[in-house]
């Protein structure tokens, strides 16, 4: 039972991280039709791009408490990899918005594999160590524990969301993005700029992707260049089975996987009689996407389009 | 009716191509056996780019697993053709004393039946998905056979896990190991050389095929289901059984030419069937121009020859670069700039089917 | 004009009417009814279509023509209906086995296979008749080639017939608007239909374009072919049609012929009355 909660927990976590990835994706996706392949190398630009930020404020500010720095690092971070993929968005796929589909999709592969290598050359292909800012004594919670860091993360996602979905209810710009994501043609004539709410959606994308990438950083106590690869290809899969195109399918799907993954690392040895241990957790997302796309071809959220004949 | 094909294509003179086709590697080997190698490798992902492109190219379905298929074909010989089962299962190693071979000829039609068993298997559950969930969908297949290849050293070791499979044999043909060298009298045929020629004659056969298909009512059928499925539906076609003879069709190519990969490297690990190789695929068939056979040919050799080729004259680079940059880097930095500077460039790829069909050879006219 | 010019394949192989036979009907439905989550798109509509009779379906926007049409090429299915084709039973539950069984259609918003020749698209019309597979394309056999022949000839006969024949090479995509509409019809009279059904084929014509659709519908009612018309341009079915049907809020409200159903007040109020569409 005790491992049940605490893979709960880390379930959770990891889900957390999964959503606000998924969400990137999910919002691209609805809006322009594209699988962003180069979402899960912002992540790992951005938790880069925050270590290089702490490992320059820290001697400069020795006595500031962790999270501060944290804070100031995810910031900075956040807006460096806003800019990156407002970048992207505008020199590689803005001119193959009315290209043949597979276009655009070649260019996002291309431009992930670049974001590694060039990650690669500017930060050095080895494994380094991220900081921990917070303290690590874990709190009890029950039989199981949690760290501070994963409540921290918990509460930034939980933060990040509540934002997010003011941000698409209750403003202008969240409107102009329902309205684009449903009807582009439309909502370009009632005077919303397809351009404007497109790059809207990129720029959000990224700073969600940079939360997960510090946070990924901050819980595993790593980071690479290789590290966004793996994960954006999750999150990806978890807003397909969430439903594509709905925000809170991204989330439900975040989440669940999460849940999945971690509950399913623990007990896939027992539940199999020892045939298939836990490196099979890493295609755990692609079985449970099979089998709920069998069931529910658009997705647990999704919405059942019917094509207008 | 290949002489039509070609030279309707622009080709003008097919027997020139085909000639040069076949000096290439004699003219290769004098620079050494590695570009050989290269041109060797070339083919196969040529092999490979023309069965993707009856998937995607034809019938419109965007398959980013499709390097399942090749190692389906490459375990297929690396099981059947090696001492690793002999090795580990003295059942097996009693039943067949002078170990595990296969010929050719019993190869290149299991191979290809196998595969397009999983071509069929994995696209079944496909059929009804919409565009983008059956490219993560078929992604996610690549994915598990992938790990499932690095995991079943246990509890049976069946696989050899990412130890991977060893002491694969040569290629036999009509008796004559690939591996030895051929010796003429006036010239001297290299192993990769003669496994050269048998690749060419398999990527020769391939295209044929795909001409054939491409031009008949089933290649057709799969470029209606393209171009809008529900009209195609409306007129009649089975769009079910067409999507599944596509999968079928595609994957054997994929099949074949893994198993001619294990014979011609002598080793197989899952570490080749990456999701990576499923991406390169793809954009050799986009890069090149989906559904035109030409511009397929000519993004598999670009795509695979150009980098291999870069890493012999990347010395000079890498020391200007001081050391930031060798020759896997570069090779990483060509390929994401090649795929994004030719999207942008060439969206419909560096030669796709030409655009006014009005000089095209119509069905029914070319033939005899 | 036609019935000589007209290569003897477009007619189906029955005569004429006489008063002595039963009455051929192409299609018979009844009692068809389909609702969509709380709107009711069509309640028991029935309807009767004679062999070589040209039948228009009207009736204001939104008032379920297309959703009939979806409902009886198999795209939805209906909550209830029994359905005849040619004095059989048909069930339109896979939208494949529509065009086998003998009813062909077009597109409201025009669905060709835009990157295929003209040519090419009409082919594919032919594949429902056809029956060569993957082993014939490979190895090229006799049989193969004969009807690939035979599929291409037919193609360009219909391309001919509708009048873009000069267009075979061209990418369908390229082909201007009335063209393309054409190129539809084609296709869609490959299949050797029973029945073709038309989606408001003249959406987007001007009146040059409308006469010559008007002018093509004529030579295939001539060839004995039975057209299902659903059309906005009320002028253009009261002058081509044999037999009319009238939708409004999916009941059936007028059947009849166009100047019977001209006449119906509940047409009139439909159309021009309060509440207008």
């Amino acid at each position: 039972m005790d491992v049940l909660l605490q893979q709960t927990i880390n379930g959770l976590v990891l889900g957390s991280m999964y959503a606000l990835v998924a969400l990137g994706y999910t919002m691209v996706y609805g809006i322009i039709n594209l699988i962003n392949f180069a979402h899960g190398e912002v992540l790992m630009i951005g938790a880069l791009c925050s270590w290089s930020v702490i490992g320059w404020l820290q001697p400069l500010l020795p006595n500031t408490p962790g999270w501060v720095i944290l804070l100031i690092s995810m910031v900075v971070a956040s807006a460096a990899a806003a800019a990156l993929n407002f970048a992207i968005e505008k020199i590689a796929y803005r001119p193959l918005r009315h290209a043949p589909k597979l276009a655009p999709l070649i260019t996002a592969i291309g431009m992930s594999i670049l974001l590694q290598t060039l990650a690669m050359i500017v930060w050095k292909p080895n494994y380094k160590s991220f900081p921990t800012l917070l303290p690590s004594t874990p709190i009890a919670l029950g039989e199981a524990v949690i760290t501070p860091t994963q409540i921290m993360i918990l509460a930034v996602t939980a933060m990040a969301l509540a934002v997010l979905s003011w941000l698409v209810n209750a403003t202008q710009l969240g409107r102009a993005m329902r309205a684009t994501a449903e009807n582009p043609r439309v909502a370009s004539l009632m005077g919303v700029k397809p351009d404007t709410v497109i790059s809207a959606t990129f720029i959000i994308g990224a700073v969600l992707a940079t939360i997960a990438g510090v946070m990924w950083a901050s819980n595993y106590g790593t980071v690479q260049h290789a590290m966004g690869f793996l994960p954006g290809l999750k999150a990806f899969t978890a807003a397909v089975f969430g439903g594509i195109g709905n925000l809170a399918g991204a989330v439900v799907g975040g989440l669940l996987l999460g849940l999945i993954e971690s509950i399913g690392s623990g007990y896939l040895g027992e539940l199999t009689g020892g045939v298939l241990g836990s490196h099979y957790t890493d295609i755990l997302a692609f079985i449970v996407l099979i089998v709920v796309l069998t069931l529910r071809p658009s997705g647990l959220l999704g919405e059942r389009v019917a094509d207008r004949a | 009716m290949t002489h039509t094909f070609l030279s309707k294509r622009g080709l003008g003179q097919p027997w020139l191509i085909f000639v040069l086709a076949l000096a290439l590697p004699l003219v290769l080997q004098s620079f050494g056996n590695a570009w050989v190698r290269i041109a060797d490798m070339s083919l196969l992902y040529v092999l490979l780019a023309l069965g993707l492109n009856i998937v995607v190219g034809y019938a419109g379905l965007l398959d980013l697993g499709y390097v399942a298929f090749f190692a389906v074909g490459a375990y297929l010989f690396g099981l059947m053709a090696s001492p690793h089962l002999t090795e580990t299962f003295p059942l097996i190693a009693s039943l067949f004393p002078d170990g595990l071979h296969m010929s050719l000829w019993m190869v290149l039609p299991l191979a290809a039946g196998l595969a397009g068993l999983f071509g069929l298997m994995l696209g079944a559950p496909t059929l009804k998905l919409r565009g983008d969930y059956l490219a993560i969908v078929t992604l996610g297949f690549g994915e598990i056979i992938r790990v499932f290849l690095n995991n079943l050293d246990y509890p049976v070791n069946i696989t050899n896990g990412p130890k991977g499979l060893g002491q694969i044999d040569a290629v036999t043909v009509f008796g004559y190991p690939l591996s030895r060298r051929l010796d003429l009298g006036f010239i001297e045929l290299p192993s990769v050389t003669l496994y050269y020629y048998l690749f060419l004659a398999l990527v020769v056969v391939s295209v044929v095929l795909c001409a054939r298909l491409e031009h008949s009512r089933i290649g057709r059928a799969w470029m209606a289901i393209r171009e809008d499925e529900i009209a195609a539906k409306a007129m009649g076609l089975n769009t079910r059984n067409l999507k599944l003879m596509a999968f079928g069709m595609g994957a054997s190519f994929g099949g074949v030419s893994g198993a001619m990969f294990a014979s011609f490297q002598g080793f197989v690990s899952p570490e080749s069937f990456s999701l990576m190789e499923s991406v390169m695929i793809v954009a050799m068939v986009v890069l090149g121009g989906l559904g035109h056979l030409p511009g397929v040919i000519l993004g598999a050799v670009l795509l695979a020859a150009l980098p291999e080729a870069l890493r012999y004259l990347a010395g000079p680079l890498q020391e200007m670069s001081g050391g930031r940059l060798d020759a896997a880097i570069l090779r990483q930095l060509l390929i994401a700039l090649a795929m994004i500077t030719i999207m942008l460039w060439r969206p419909r790829g560096l030669w796709p089917t030409p655009e006014h069909g009005k000089n095209l050879p119509t069905v029914g006219g070319g033939q005899a | 004009m036609s019935n000589a010019n007209t290569p003897a394949s477009f007619a189906p192989t029955r005569g004429g009417e006489s008063l002595s036979k039963p009455i051929d009907w192409v299609l018979n439905v009844s009692g068809i009814s389909k609702r969509f989550g709380g709107l009711q798109a069509l309640s028991d509509v029935s309807m009767q279509i004679e062999r070589g009779q040209v039948y228009g379906l009207i009736g204001p926007n939104g008032a379920g023509k297309t959703t009939f049409f979806n409902v009886i090429t198999g795209l939805y299915t209906p909550d209830s209906g029994q359905f005849e084709l040619a004095g059989q039973p048909y069930q339109p539950t896979e939208v494949h086995r529509v065009a086998q069984a003998g009813i062909a259609r077009t597109f409201q918003n025009i669905r060709l296979f835009a990157e295929m020749t003209a040519l090419e698209n009409v082919m594919v019309g032919r594949h429902v008749r056809t029956h060569s597979g993957l082993l014939g394309a490979i190895f090229r056999t006799r049989k193969f080639l004969a009807e690939e022949a035979a599929i291409a000839q037919r193609a360009r006969e219909l391309l001919d017939y509708v009048g873009i024949g000069a267009f075979a090479d061209y990418k369908s995509r390229t082909l201007s608007y009335g063209d393309q509409r054409r190129l539809e019809i084609a296709r869609a009279l490959a299949t050797d239909p029973q029945l073709i059904a038309l989606d408001e084929p003249a959406a987007g014509m001007n009146a040059t374009e409308k006469v010559q659709l008007r002018e093509l519908i004529d030579k295939i009612r001539r060839d004995q072919r039975t057209v299902l018309l659903i059309e906005h341009d009320v002028k253009l079915v009261m002058g081509l049609c044999d037999r009319v049907t009238v939708l409004d809020y999916g009941k059936v409200i007028a059947q009849g012929t166009p100047a019977e159903v001209q006449r119906n007040p509940q047409v009139i109020e439909a159309y021009l009355g309060t509440g207008a569409h």
